[in-house]
Parts: C-alpha cells; structure tokens; sequence
C-alpha cells in the first residue's frame, strides 16, 4: 500500500452507538464507493468514536461519499486528511521464517527498521512494526525473500499534523449543513 | 420534560404518536406488535386496517403527500416488515415523509431466529432516512420524536422505528422531550447570500432560461413562491413528473413535463436553454437522458435541500444548499435588486422559439369516431369532469404517463404517483390514503390492468372503511409499457406481456370487493360513465375502461439516448423535419380535434 494518488484518509468522527459501523460499511456497498481500509476506535469523549477510513476513488466520487456520509444521522463530522497534511500511522504483525542460518540477517533487518520482536520459535519470528504506511510496505518487501508465513495489518489510523491550518475537505467545495 | 407516572412501552408508544398529532395510521397487527394495539383501542388515533403491509405503507405515502403531514403505518416483524420494505424504498426515493413502526421479537431474543425474526434494522437501512431499534421503553418518547423530526425535516423521507415486544411490556416513568438533541442531524435551510446573489445575476443575464422545477417545489410547499419567481422574471417553467402541479399547467409560462415521456416543448427548452434554475429536482436519468449530451449549453443553479444532489449527476455552477422556498423568496428579492440596477436580458426570442415549438409539437393522439377507445381520451375526459382540486394517484406504466401529459394540473398536491422506485400498485392505497388525508377533496386513480392487480384487494380496506376512492383501470389488456418497449426496441417479440382483458373480470371483482363495479368500452360513454362514478359517494368505485392496446406514449426518448432525438407521434414526424429546415410556421395550422397543446 505504497503512496496512491487516489487513497483518501477520512477521519469520521460518529456517535458511539450500536449499528453506526454497519451504516457506514452499508452506505459504502450501496453508493459502489471502496473501502481500502477502515479503523475504528474510542477516542478521548466516550460519546463518540472516531473512523479512519482509506478510500479508493477519484476526487469527484470521493465529494459524494463524504457528502453523503454526512447524511447519515450518527455522523459529526468529516475531515479529510491530506497526505502531506497529516501524520499517518499503521501497525503491522508478521511471521518470518528464521531457521538458524538466517535468524541474524532477519533481526538485522528488523531492527533498521525499529521492527520489535514479540514471539520466538524454533524456526519462525513474529515481529511488529510500526510506522508509516510506506515504511510498512518497505520492510514487508525486503523481509519477503525469507519467507512470510503470515502478516496483518491494522489499516491507518491518521491525525493532522499540529500548528497548521485547520483540516478541510479538499476535494469538497460545494458541501455545507 | 414532565413526568407523570409509570406506564408500559406500548403505552408510551401510542402516546408518544398522539403527541406528535397522529391522527390515522395505517396496519395491520401479529404477534410481535400485539402488546401495542391494545393501547391502540384507547386512543384517539384512527387506524385503518389493511389487507396486506404494502397497501398501508403506500397509504401513508398518499396520505403524506396530499396533505404535507407525515404517514403513519404499523405492522408487525418478519414477514409484515419485509412486505413494508417496498413502500420504504418507493417513499426513500421519491422522498416523502413516513414514519413505519415495526413489531420485533423480544429483545433478549434478537438473533435467534426467534419465530418471525428477521433483521429489519438491517433490511431497511438503505431504504430508510434513518432508523432505530428500541432497546429501552425509557428511549421511546425520545426516540419517536426524532423518528418525526427526521422524517419531516431537511430532505423529507420514510424512517422506521423496531419495537421488540419486551420492550413493549417493561414499565416506563412516561416523559415528553421538549426538543431534539441530535449532532450529527442539522439541515440547511437557508441559502448562502452570496450564493443567492450569484444566482440572481445569471437569471437576469440569461437569454434562454428554463425553470427546472421538481418534487422539492412541493416538499418545500413553495409552489406559491416558484409562481411569484416566474412571474417577475418571466421565465418558462418546467414541472417533472414529481413536481406536476407545483407550477399551474394553465399558466402561459408553464410548459409541462420534461423527460422520457416529457411533450418536446419542455424536454427542447431544457436542451437548448443556457440557463437551467433547477429547483428541489436532482437530474433524474428519466429527465436528463444520456447525462453527457444533456442541456450542453445550460449554466445551472441548483437549489436543493440535500447537499449530496450537488454536483451528483450535473455539476452546478452555482449550488445553493437550502429549503426551496425560502432561496426561492430570496432570490425574488435578489433578483429584484439586480434589475434595479440593469434591467434583465430581453427573452422574448426565446419565448417565441418555445411557443412556436408548442404549436408545432403538441401532444397528440387521434380518438376516432366509432374508434377503439383510446386511453388519453379516458383521462381528458376525466379531467373535464371532476372538480379542479380532484386528487389524482396513478400507478406505474403508459397510464401513468399518460396520467401525468393529459391530465391539466392547476393546484399543488392532486397529483400522487410513484416517480423514482416505479412501484406498481402504488395507485389503489395511495388514492386511498390520499382520501382518507383530504375526505374533503374528490379522489380518483387511473390504474393499468396489471398495476391493479398487484393491490386492488386495498379496495376491501376502502369499502370496509368507507373511503369511497374511484379508480379508472385503463384495460389494454397488456403489461402496456413493457409491451411498447417490446415492440420498438425488441423487433415486436412479445415476451410475457399479454394479461387477457376478462381475466379477471373486474367489475365483478370490484363488487366483491364492496365496490361499484363499472365497465366502459367506446368513446361515446366515456362521459355518463364517469358521471355516474361521480355520483357515488359512499362506496368505492371501479371502472373498466377496455383501451386500445396498440396505443404507445409519445414522445418518447429511448432510453440512454440524447433528449435531442425526441421520438414523435408517428402523425408528427413530418413537422420536425420541416422545423429543422426552418419551415415551421407554414405548417404551424393544425386542424385535427384532438390535437392538444400544452
Ligand atoms: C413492481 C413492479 N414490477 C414490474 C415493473 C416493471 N413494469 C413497469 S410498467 C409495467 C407494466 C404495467 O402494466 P399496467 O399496469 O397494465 O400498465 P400499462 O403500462 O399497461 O398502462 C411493468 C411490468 C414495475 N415497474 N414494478
Ligand atoms: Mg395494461
């Protein structure tokens, strides 16, 4: 999931209330907008939960999903965080073989990428790393050639980055209410 | 917020629906909404019953648009909602305001697929502008409402509230909200100024402005104000199917329907205009055709209440967010001010160009003397004897839309049909929820022989109930617009079209039912017959009009084709290309009786 210009990160911020991930995902399918991925969690109100959702569209589609994501009832509000505007960050668990011979080249690797190691077997290593999305991509492909046996990843979570304009809706000039 | 006093959910529930100035609703009862209609039989509410859920989800809608207030109807959970989810999704679409109450198996037995469980919560969300599952007999005030408040707000539409029967039952500390709290819930209803302004500055600079005016004019109750709009500015107006009687068909700036089955004046003004004023309409694929090649010279002003139609089919060049009459009275004032300043651009070219087309391109058909009857002499015949304020519902294929071009519709809120979801059956319970909303007002439907047999046993519910709707059955004995499509688009293969005229005999079904039961098959009838159904005022009445099946509608374009390429009346295919050439004027006279201007 390297950088692509059609990736869009929206914050959502909802009310945390049962269903409102089900009204999302539903409007999603619905309108035939894709999700790449999607994080929810609580935040710092416990009315309210925040949604990171990475969508694949051009910017015309992308000004009708956020619109209508707007309408839907549970839904505050929606900022889009621009690429160079936010800060972006992912967590990724994976399971390496490493089998004696090529145990120190993998925790080698790992560690130029600040990889932690969080389970050790006879022949295989879990690491997690964390950063952004492409740092991910990057380790994924250089750790590749010893053997993936499984990886997962959390999908983004986003902020804006500090001291700069508010966040706004690039891609939506007409939106309003 | 007063308390007063325990009660159960069900009470709560009904009494909840009294505060909200409920006064009819309509259902059917079951299991899982049994704790709630025994309340019911305590309160001032009139409930209809119904002989199947669609005929009261349909009925509210019919209801709701003849007289603004939201319908009300309850059933009970698994099969009666599922059979509710096509008057969600019809009234979703054509946004009118619906407020559906559905049983639902005990809380703590959600997801065990309990007898007559189904996920309703699940089904109807995307049919629904919003709807909610009562956990707790203490949120049901709250809850109901905002069921209200969201229906009738903002973009009106159709919301659903599922009551588990435990809650029903446990006890409540009864309460009414004084208001609403809802965050993420807060509809625009004023326009931008500056958008306003914008706006007001193409209208006076525009040499060949259209007002596309659609259902919002009527959502918004602004069809006095589209009136004052036009009249200052002298713009002809449009009306779609969803906006017919929002702007007088008699007016002289009034050009009728657009779109597929739209006369050519209205779908070319659109075409060849550089200014579309679209107000509260959303550039429906049946008005737009082929979107690319649509109005390609027109800058648009788009007033809508729902920001997610700017910019969804036809990008505006000015959006304005907001309630359809109060832009609109503000752009009177803002247009006022702008001609004070410089007086508007002369249309009056333009004007004639329109007229000339409507003198050369009318609706057409021919009723010959001794002819097979044909089903827009029906409806003319029909209008010119019921009383202007006559309410109209009609279900879905040709006789719609021959409903809709024939039919002159002078007042706001007496035309009633299924636009966006297509439903037929609408036509029966919307007539006869509009009857039941204006018992004042004479109510007719025209219906297609197939489109009454989807529904026609609501006709039990009317006679039982004595709300004496009259419905006309154009009998072409066909699936008639399926039929049309078959026969230009199919090389005439017909493919399960035919429906047989006597199969059911409907008058006889008709007086089964507690009807009068009419039958009418020559021209020369028509009217005593209809006069006859007008004298009946305490039961419902039917007539069986044996149309002739060959007729089709015109003008037509095709669909996924440009509104430049308007299909005729054959009869009228000459004319255009004179027109193209220029020669229009000459061969302007048109002698034939029937031929209709509009
Ligand atoms: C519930 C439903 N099923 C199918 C259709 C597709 N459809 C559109 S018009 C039509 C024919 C309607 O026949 P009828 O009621 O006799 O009207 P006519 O066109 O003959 O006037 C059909 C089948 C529909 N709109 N709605
Ligand atoms: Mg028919």
């Amino acid at each position: 999931m390297s950088f692509n210009a059609r990736h869009h990160i929206l914050s959502v911020l909802v009310e945390n209330k049962a269903g409102v991930l089900t009204r999302v995902a539903a409007l999603f399918s619905r309108r035939a907008f894709n999700i790449v991925s999607l994080a929810v969690s609580p935040t710092e109100d416990e009315r309210f939960s925040r949604m990171t959702i990475v969508v694949d569209a051009d910017a015309s589609p992308l000004e009708q999903i956020v619109k209508q994501l707007n309408k839907l009832i549970p839904v505050i509000k929606i900022s889009e965080i621009a690429h160079d505007e936010g800060v972006e960050r992912e967590m990724m668990l994976l399971t390496v073989k490493a089998p004696v011979e090529s145990r120190s080249q993998v925790t080698d690797l790992s560690s130029i990428f600040d990889a932690k190691i969080v389970d050790v077997g006879f022949e295989a290593l879990t690491m997690m790393v964390v950063g952004a999305p492409d740092k991910l991509d990057a380790f994924s492909d250089l750790i590749r050639p010893f053997g993936i046996v499984e990886m997962q990843r959390t999908g983004r979570i986003a902020m804006p980055k500090l001291a700069r304009q508010p966040t706004k809706l690039r891609a939506v000039k007409t939106a309003r209410g | 917020m007063k308390s007063t006093g325990k009660i159960t959910g069900a009470q709560a529930l009904i009494r909840s629906l009294e505060m909200e100035g409920v006064e009819v609703m309509f259902g059917l009862p079951g299991g899982a909404i049994l704790p709630v209609y025994d309340p019911l039989i305590d309160s001032s509410i009139r409930h209809i019953l119904v002989r199947h859920e669609q005929g009261a989800g349909h009925m509210a809608s019919g209801y709701a648009h003849a007289t603004g207030r939201p319908g009300v109807a309850m059933v009970t959970s698994g099969p009666a909602a599922t059979n509710i989810v096509t008057p969600l999704a019809d009234a979703y679409l054509d946004s009118v305001p619906m407020v559906v109450i559905t049983g639902q198996v005990a809380y703590a037995s959600i997801g065990t697929d309990a007898f007559q469980e189904c996920d309703t919560v699940g089904i109807t969300m995307p049919v629904t502008k919003h709807n909610w599952l009562v956990t707790d007999a203490s949120d049901i005030p709250t809850i109901i409402r905002e069921a209200f408040h969201v229906a009738t707000t903002g973009r009106p539409g159709p919301v659903l509230v599922d009551f588990p029967k435990d809650v029903a039952n446990q006890m409540m500390d009864w309460y009414w909200p004084d208001g609403v709290d809802m965050p993420g819930y807060k509809p625009t209803t004023k326009g931008h100024p500056k958008q306003v302004k914008d706006a007001a500055k193409l209208v006076v600079s525009a040499k060949r402005p259209v007002i596309y005016a659609g259902g919002g004019i009527l959502k918004a109750r602004a069809a006095e104000a589209l009136k004052a709009f036009a009249e200052l500015t002298g713009i002809p107006v449009v009306t779609t199917l969803m906006a017919r009687g929002a702007f007088p068909d008699k007016h002289e700036l009034c050009l009728g329907m657009p779109g597929m089955h739209g006369n050519y004046t209205a779908i070319t003004a659109l075409q060849q205009s550089d200014l579309l004023i679209t107000l509260g309409a959303r550039f429906d694929d049946r008005v737009t055709g082929k979107v690319g090649a649509f109005a390609p010279d027109a800058k648009i002003i788009h007033v809508d209440i729902d920001p997610a139609e700017q910019g969804k089919v036809r990008r505006p060049d000015v959006p304005i967010v907001g309630d359809c009459k109060q832009v609109i009275e503000e752009l009177i004032k803002a247009t006022k001010a702008e001609i004070a300043k410089h007086p508007q651009a002369d249309i009056s070219e333009w004007l004639a160009t329109v007229r000339q087309w409507q003198v050369d391109f009318p609706l057409y058909y021919e009723q010959e003397e001794g002819g097979t009857l044909k089903p827009q002499f029906v409806i003319e015949k029909l209008r010119e004897n019921t009383p202007e304020d006559c309410i109209l519902a009609s279900g879905v294929g040709q006789h719609q839309m021959w409903a809709s071009q024939h039919w002159s519709f002078n007042l706001p809120y007496t035309w009633i049909n299924s636009g966006g979801l297509g439903t037929m059956g609408y036509a029966v319970p919307a007539a006869i929820g509009a009857k039941v909303g204006r018992p004042d007002r004479m109510v007719w439907a025209v219906d297609g022989d197939g489109c009454f047999q989807m529904t026609a046993q609501e006709l039990v519910t009317a006679a039982a109930e004595k709300i004496p709707v009259k419905i006309a059955i154009l009998n072409n004995a066909y699936l008639g617009m399926v039929r049309q499509w078959q026969e230009l688009f199919y090389e005439e293969r017909y493919s399960e079209v035919y429906l047989s005229p006597d199969l059911p005999d409907y008058v006889k079904w008709a007086e089964a039912m507690g009807c009068v039961g009419l039958r009418c098959d020559n021209a020369d009838d028509v009217v005593a017959t209809i006069e006859k159904a007008n004298a009946i005022t305490d039961r419902p009445v039917v007539i069986d009009f044996r149309t002739d099946y060959r007729e089709k509608v015109y003008p037509m374009v095709a669909a996924g084709t440009s509104n430049d390429d308007v299909i005729l009346h054959p009869a009228l295919n000459g004319k255009k290309e004179a027109s193209r050439k220029g020669g229009a004027a000459e061969q302007a006279e048109s002698t034939d009786q029937s031929n209709k201007e509009r």
